[in-house]
């Protein structure tokens, strides 16, 4: 299956970045407020508190406390709430077993790697359909 | 009983794009199987392989999680909201 690409400033991304070094050696993770429209595109960005203070290493939750307030968030400015952005510290950014378990379709799920509290790579997947794996969603960056 | 069960918007697809499904129920459990049965493509993403609820799906009557109260046979009467909520986790 073909994906389109999920369109995103420099800046927005930029943020995703300076959140996972703020945050590093423990995830991070927020919240993607867009539009999904003929294109899907990356509007805004609500940083969100790790909630895993057991494992924040190597895991991340939002609430489902949170995941109300970033609906209304998105509500109350005309956004859809599009997915969710976390990062992986000193590991590769693609999801692993652990975030398809707890993952639903339709979603952006962007990760970005931070390797030794440096920003890697940046990549949004999308779980199929059947749960069993993710699409990977291409980012294409540039001013929207 | 007729109640309102809402659908989040990554699920939609699987329940004819619509925001909400009117089901009889008298509880949750029973609003959740009635959805289910009507939208049969749902149930893998809302129950696990051995047919619990995901430990990431979150349902309230009204705003009370059902986990707190009586879990599956927590009462539901006319009018009441059904809502499914996604605790969002994950990690390397």
């Amino acid at each position: 299956m073909t994906i389109a690409p999920l369109q995103i400033s420099e800046e927005l991304a930029a943020r995703i970045r300076a959140h996972g070094i703020e945050t590093y050696p423990h995830e991070c993770c927020g919240a993607i407020l867009g539009t999904d429209d003929s294109d899907r595109i990356v509007r805004d960005l609500m940083p969100l508190q790790n909630r895993r203070d057991d494992s924040p290493r190597n895991r991340f939750e939002v609430t489902p406390d949170d995941v109300r307030m970033a609906e209304k968030t998105a509500t109350d400015k005309k956004l859809d709430l599009i997915g969710w952005y976390h990062s992986h510290p000193d590991a590769p950014a693609r999801p692993s077993e652990f975030d398809r378990e707890h993952a639903w379709p339709w979603y952006s799920y962007i990760i970005v790697s931070i390797q030794k509290g440096e920003p890697k790579d940046m990549n949004s997947w999308r779980l199929k359909d059947d749960r069993a794996s993710y699409d990977q969603e291409p980012i294409a960056l540039g001013a929207k | 009983m007729a109640v309102k069960v809402l659908i989040p918007t990554p699920l939609r697809a699987y329940a004819n794009k619509q925001q909400s499904v009117e089901v009889q129920a008298t509880n949750a459990g029973e609003a959740l199987k009635a959805l289910t049965t009507q939208f049969a493509d749902l149930k893998k993403h809302l129950y696990n392989e051995e047919g619990k609820l995901r430990s990431f799906v979150n349902v309230y009557v009204n705003d009370e999680d059902i986990r707190f109260a009586q879990k599956d046979a927590t009462p539901v009467k006319d009018g009441d909201v059904v809502s499914i909520i996604p605790s969002i986790a994950g990690g390397r």
